[in-house]
């Protein structure tokens, strides 16, 4: 068998692929990690021990069992998870029958395509950092596989395959920002979407929240124009939650067929912030309480119970220009046949809360007081604000108040509500977010999934719905401080993080504001920035941006031409290799032997070299490369890098 | 191949790569004769080297030296292994140039003239103890040498291709001499000098057989169309920038010098080139390197330098103004 790589070429590019695959791995069964593994390791040994490739036919037999193996698991072929499954595989395969110099290019270039795909699975910034050394790691092999039976030291292919690619950057930069967007995600698949991220959901039950406050992840990034509201009215107002069957909260299904808007009287209090919402897969948007109805973000409507809804759920990471008024009335002339559906609850649950609801109506308490009672009880009463609550049985809600008394924000704001229903109040769910955390870096903040609340609102006539957080009766603090800061002990003994030391901080903080920079900038640059940006420079319709694309390209390319027009005109590599040359002048001076005037480079070597046959191989590069450089018109970046390399190997060998 | 660390590994000693059509057998043929010529002229290998140059780039040569060290061996063995015909004039003082360029006479039978050429109509001319003809025959073939055709009775005639002439003087005879004028020297590509053979090689002369017997066995390495080629591929020698200027600062040397009464002429620097080119082929390289230049300087140049008049320390010698020169 004779490959086209030699042995220790053949090696570079499979090491290179295995970093090409590894971060499918993770996501790719494990069988298919073992036969990709194994592959790779039979194509070096099948190199080094001088096997015969595979025949034919076992080559179209495993080809099969591959197929059928992707099948089998996956169900499918196609589409994101098996058709990239079955893509590294045949990869994979493709070494065993990789030989001559067009297979080592098809395996260059599908490594190539390879690597996109990962972007399906994610952007971060880190991918891309991955990616990009990646892509220089191929470009390293493609140089490799210019130079059969001679690659270069490894670090110069790698150089040089970096500087390619840093040349490549223009074209790329031009690319991005001139190309028209279409709508919809940049890597989005239209089928298996990739993972789900955590978020609110579409109801709730005891335990969502505290499941959601271990998560880290950002749900949202803001700037203010306007001064920041104090702590107490930052109200991130998401999914409104109105029925109720005993243990879940769930968006009654009237309130989503009817499209009557919540009626908003905004009174003052204005505030105007920029919002980078990550993509939750959820119809929510979430607006600062409560958004001005006149200037609603593109796409959504207010919802019956003044929430922002879209048409669609959010797939992308969407800007919204907010505008919110934290003093304001809400739906103050509710039509009474409407109110009634947040009055309801299911009969048989909750005995005990029922009648502590009756209890207070036939004392003959007036809506105030009766909220009042309710938050007195929870402040004078033995709650406890806790992450881990007890579990609950099934009337939870009188397993909370009367047994355990121990919980958070969603088992206090449920049981707030449904007795404020039991006492005929009308009264609903609220959640979202409540809270954020400042970026010192940036001048934004920064609204995690641990900020993810809940509270109630309560109906009053006249006044409209009054917001009523039942937490704060019980902890002020996380309303003031945050749920992170609070909780930050919980999460020490839980093991679930270390203790925030200031550099870590630092570090976390300086990290996320390079994230909002590579989301708002980079992912986020979507049909409107680029509309935004590029109006800025007069193009503003698909067809001037098409002009300005190719205007850019052909600029770029003629700079490129300009740029080996004026290598070839001028006699720089007759200069370059005489510079090496005086460098490899100056080293045999310092081991004591220096080059006459008049003495030819030829002449030169043979003398260094009957005295130093250490150095022979150096030698005989160094003057071969010159000369073929300097005098024989061969104009090799590759040679120049030899002569560079033998330069390094000019030094008295250590006894 | 890869870059072996020092010390380890083979040496990376590829070859330059040749431009001639079919180089591992023209090197081949070129080697072979440059080893039957070492077989004939013992210890000699540097001058026949040069000689040999001297022949690819379509100069003539001058072997200046005592009687007896070879001189009409080395032509008689140079015409055997290239194949060229020989001829062979050994000049007197009452040579006529019609001696050497030929003559026409009438011819009875057919009641016309015909032309009867002379030896100069060989491939390969040697022209024994040239400075004792008259200066008017010297010019004859002196002239034949630099235009390659002789003109006899109005009629022009080409001389062969390949045309090599080597002349042969002796300059320790004085008296009865013709020496060759300054212009005249110029039409030699180079001056060589054969000397005494090291003691080695006069001992293996003394040993074997006559030098006479051995000629005649030989064989010829390479045949003149072969040699034109070489000659044709011995002018695509690349001569890259850096050398050329190395070549314009040996001229400006010889012309900046207080000790020559002028320095060399372009024709010169012409000639340093092309013998240059030839010695790069037959080293096997496709390029000129300065140390070709160098090989060929001493002969190409030395017999062109004239002394000045007032010079007190003496005239330079070409290998003074070598050593003078850096290397750009």
């Amino acid at each position: 068998m004779s490959d086209y790589l030699p042995h220790h070429a053949l090696l570079r590019l499979l090491a290179v692929l295995a970093l090409v695959i590894a971060p499918h791995l993770l996501r790719l069964p494990l069988w298919e990690s073992l036969a990709v593994a194994a592959l790779l390791g039979w194509r070096a040994l099948a190199s080094a021990r001088q096997w015969a490739l595979p025949p034919q036919a076992l080559k179209l037999l495993l080809a099969s069992v591959a197929f059928l193996a992707v099948y089998q698991f996956y169900g499918r072929v196609t589409g994101q998870n098996a058709g990239i499954a079955l893509l590294v595989l045949m990869l994979s395969l493709k070494l065993t029958e990789m030989r001559s110099r067009r297979d080592v290019m098809v395996v260059v270039f599908l490594m190539y395509f390879l690597l996109v795909t990962h972007f399906l699975y994610s952007q971060e910034l880190w991918t891309v950092l991955y990616l990009l050394t990646s892509s220089v790691a191929i470009t390293s092999v493609l140089i490799d596989a210019h130079h059969p039976g001679e690659p270069l030291p490894l670090r110069q292919s790698w150089r040089m395959g970096g500087v390619m690619i840093l040349q490549s950057l223009p074209l790329m930069l031009l690319f991005f920002i001139l190309f028209p967007r279409i709508p919809g995600p940049l890597w989005g698949l239209p089928t298996d979407a990739g993972p789900t991220r955590s978020g609110l959901s579409d109801s709730m039950s005891p335990g969502d929240i505290s499941q959601l406050i271990l998560s880290e992840e950002v749900a949202f990034r803001v700037s203010f124009d306007t001064r920041p509201p104090p702590p107490e009215q930052l109200y991130w107002r998401g999914p409104v939650f109105t029925s109720f069957n005993g243990r879940t909260w769930t968006a009654s299904s009237e309130d989503l067929k009817r499209r009557i808007p919540a009626e908003i009287e905004v009174l003052g209090g204005e505030v105007r912030y920029d919002l980078t919402l990550e993509p939750m897969r959820s119809r929510w948007l979430l607006a600062l309480d409560m958004p001005d109805p006149r200037r609603l973000p593109d796409k959504a409507r207010v919802d019956r119970n003044g929430a922002l809804v879209l048409d669609r759920p959010l797939i992308e990471r969407r800007q919204i220009q907010g505008r919110s008024f934290t003093r304001y009335r809400l739906d103050a002339q509710a039509d009474a046949a409407l109110l009634d559906q947040d009055m309801e609850y299911p009969p048989w649950s909750n005995p005990r809360t029922q009648a502590l609801a009756r209890q207070w109506r036939e004392q003959g308490l007036d809506p105030p007081r009766i909220i009042d009672a309710a938050l007195r009880m929870f402040r004078e009463q033995e709650f406890v604000y806790t992450l881990e609550p007890p579990l609950l049985g099934r009337h939870s809600v009188d397993d909370f108040l009367f047994e355990t008394r121990r919980g958070f924000c969603e088992h206090y704001t449920s049981a707030f509500v449904l007795l404020m229903r039991a006492a005929d109040l009308p009264a609903r769910v609220v959640t979202g977010y409540q809270g954020m955390e400042a970026n010192r870096f940036g001048d934004y903040y920064v609204v995690r999934q641990s900020d993810a609340h809940a509270w109630a609102e309560v109906w009053l006539a006249d006044r409209g719905w009054v917001r009523v957080d039942p937490t704060a009766a019980v902890s002020p603090e996380r309303i003031e401080r945050g749920a992170r800061e609070l909780f930050e002990g919980v999460r020490a003994t839980s093991g679930l993080f270390g203790a925030y030391t200031d550099w870590r901080e630092r570090a976390l903080m300086t990290w996320d504001w390079v994230n909002a920079y590579w989301n708002g900038w980079v992912l986020g640059y979507g049909p409107e920035v680029q509309q935004l940006f590029l109006s800025f420079f007069g193009l503003d319709s698909v067809r001037n941006m098409l002009l300005a694309l190719t205007a850019g390209i052909t600029l770029v390319l003629l700079w490129i031409g300009a740029g080996a027009f004026g290598r070839a005109q001028a006699p720089a590599t007759t200069e370059r290799a005489l510079l090496l040359w005086q460098r490899a002048g100056r080293r045999l001076a310092r081991i004591g032997y220096v080059q006459r005037a008049d003495e030819g480079p030829r002449d030169f070597v043979e003398r260094v070299r009957e005295r130093e046959p250490a150095l022979e191989a150096a030698l005989d590069t160094l003057l071969d490369t010159y000369l073929r450089l300097r005098y024989a018109g061969e104009q090799d970046r590759a040679l120049e890098i030899r002569l560079a390399a033998a330069i390094k190997h000019l030094r008295r060998p250590r006894p | 191949m890869p870059l072996a660390p020092p010390g380890r590994g083979q040496p990376l000693d590829w070859p330059l790569a040749p431009i001639i059509t079919d180089p591992t057998r023209m090197t081949h043929a070129l080697n072979a004769a440059l080893a039957a010529l070492d077989g004939i002229i013992l210890g000699k290998q540097p001058q026949l080297r040069l000689a040999m140059t001297c022949l690819l780039a379509r100069g003539h040569l001058l072997i200046e030296d005592i009687p007896g060290v070879g001189k009409t061996t080395l032509a008689l063995a140079l015409a055997r292994v290239l194949g060229l015909d020989f001829q062979r004039v050994q000049f007197t003082s009452d040579l006529l140039p019609a001696d050497i360029l030929g003559v026409s006479i009438f011819e009875a039978s057919t009641a016309a003239f015909r032309f009867h050429r002379g030896p100069v109509f060989a491939q390969m001319v040697l022209a024994d103890e040239v400075n004792r003809a008259s200066p008017k025959t010297q010019s004859a073939l002196l002239e034949a040498m630099e235009e390659r055709q002789v003109t006899v009775e109005g009629e022009t005639r080409a001389l062969p291709d390949p045309f090599f002439v080597i002349a042969t003087q002796n300059p320790a005879q004085q008296i009865g001499v013709f020496a060759l004028p300054e212009s005249q020297l110029d039409r030699f590509l180079m001056r060589l000098s054969l000397g005494y053979p090291p003691v080695a090689a006069e001992r293996a002369l003394l040993m074997e057989r006559e030098r006479r017997d051995l000629l005649a066995e030989l064989s010829p390495s390479l045949h003149p169309p072969e040699l034109l080629d070489l000659q044709r591929a011995s002018r695509e020698v690349r001569t890259a920038p850096a050398l050329i200027d190395y070549i314009l600062a040996l001229l400006r040397a010889t012309r900046e010098h207080a000790g020559l009464r002028q320095g060399l002429s372009p024709r010169a620097g012409l000639a340093l080139r092309r013998a240059a080119q030839a010695h790069a082929l037959i080293e096997g390289r496709s390029a000129v390197i300065p140390e070709d230049v160098q090989a060929v300087f001493v002969p190409c140049v030395a017999h062109r330098l004239m002394p000045a008049a007032e010079a007190d320390g003496g005239a330079p010698r070409a290998e003074e103004i070598l050593a003078a020169v850096a290397i750009p």
